[in-house]
């Protein structure tokens, strides 16, 4: 329920979900969920030194495996990265590294 | 082939041992021969829950430590004739038993009965190792908040490590008006976050209340937690039971069809 009209809250149960999934798998790796941030845009940054990428509809998120079963499944990072529609070419030179 | 079954979950109050006393009744109603064992030393429940707290002699540290024979430490209830108990002690702690004794002591009862349910203590230190090293499978509770899935969670990882052949999920204390609302995680919430199989979901259920203070399961009787933990009894032997539906909105009477349907 809102408080303010037109401004629609999500309702706490699909908080508590979203909050979880980040901290479940921080709690696994062992790293804040700043650092899960940073190291995505690192790896943004350096897909886009290969190829040009689509910035909308980036997701990249670290999840309990379903694939693997126990007991050995573990976190795995899971990216969808678009690619620029229309240009689809990679660059072909390796570019100089750049941190 | 008898089963040793830890019930587990990391966090405190979240039924466990409700769980134990009620799936441990209710495999017994179902005509299996078993065993309650109560884990949490210093901290006992599983005797009052199941109310037989007035006929402890013996307890699970007089057993390990020899001065008692088995048979004189359980305790036979009355209303079940094939369910038994061996009580915790109240006095001692967790170092009193070692992993090693719990699993001598299960496979010790593994002639005597089909289903050796052992009642573990919440957290992750020595208590929990005792109960979980006899075990061949593992039933973790879990209620649908953020804490007690963060632990649920936590407590898979430690058993998957252990390399528990079988671990299943039962979900505690929901709350259909909530999560209808958007203010409580559903069941298919938490399957998703947790990743494990589910073998029951346990409704908010003034009736447990009741069945604590009188010492009495409810397990197969009229109420609807009575009802899912006879199912999770059902699935625990193998049979395949679709989840229950519990809609608080509709009529008496479709509530009522529903359940003969699903029951």
């Amino acid at each position: 329920m809102s408080i303010w009209p037109g401004i629609p809250k999500q309702a706490s149960g699909a908080i508590a979900r979203k909050r979880l999934k980040l901290l479940l798998v921080a709690d696994k790796t062992d790293c804040s969920p700043e650092i899960l941030e940073k190291m995505k845009d690192d790896l943004v940054h350096v897909i886009s030194n290969y190829i040009e990428i689509e910035k909308d509809g980036i997701e990249i998120q670290v999840v309990q495996s379903r694939s693997i079963p126990t007991p050995r499944r573990g976190p795995v990072i899971r990216a969808n990265i678009p690619l620029r529609k229309g240009t689809g070419q990679a660059l072909h030179t390796v570019p100089s590294k750049r941190t | 082939m008898s089963e040793v079954i830890v019930i587990t979950s990391g966090k405190g109050g979240v039924g466990k041992t409700t769980t134990s006393a009620n799936v441990g009744t209710g495999l017994a109603i179902l005509g299996k021969r078993v065993v309650l064992i109560d884990t949490d030393i210093g901290l006992r429940n599983l005797d009052v829950v199941m109310g037989l707290e007035n006929r402890i002699v013996y307890n699970l540290v007089d057993v390990v430590e020899g001065n008692c024979r088995m048979k004189q430490a359980l305790i036979r209830d009355k209303r079940y004739p094939n369910l038994y108990l061996l009580p915790s002690a109240q006095t001692r702690d967790k170092s009193a038993v070692t992993p090693e004794q719990m699993t001598k002591l299960a496979d010790d009862l593994r002639d005597e009965f089909d289903y050796i349910l052992l009642d573990c203590p919440a957290g992750i230190e020595q208590g929990f190792w005792n109960a979980v090293s006899g075990a061949d499978r593992a039933l973790v509770v879990t209620t649908p908040e953020v804490s007690a899935i963060r632990d649920a969670d936590r407590i898979i990882g430690l058993l998957e490590a252990a390399q528990m052949r079988e671990i299943d999920l039962i979900v505690n204390r929901i709350r259909m008006d909530m999560v209808r609302r958007g203010d409580m995680m559903s069941i298919d919430d938490v399957i998703d976050i947790l990743a494990v199989n589910i073998i029951g979901a346990v409704p908010d259920d003034e009736s447990i209340v009741i069945s604590t203070n009188q010492g009495e399961p409810l397990v197969g009787m009229g109420s609807l937690a009575g009802q899912a933990y006879m199912n999770i009894s059902r699935r625990v032997m193998g049979e395949n039971i679709p989840l229950m539906e519990w809609d608080h909105s509709k009529s008496f009477l479709a509530r009522i069809s529903s359940l003969l349907r699903h029951a």
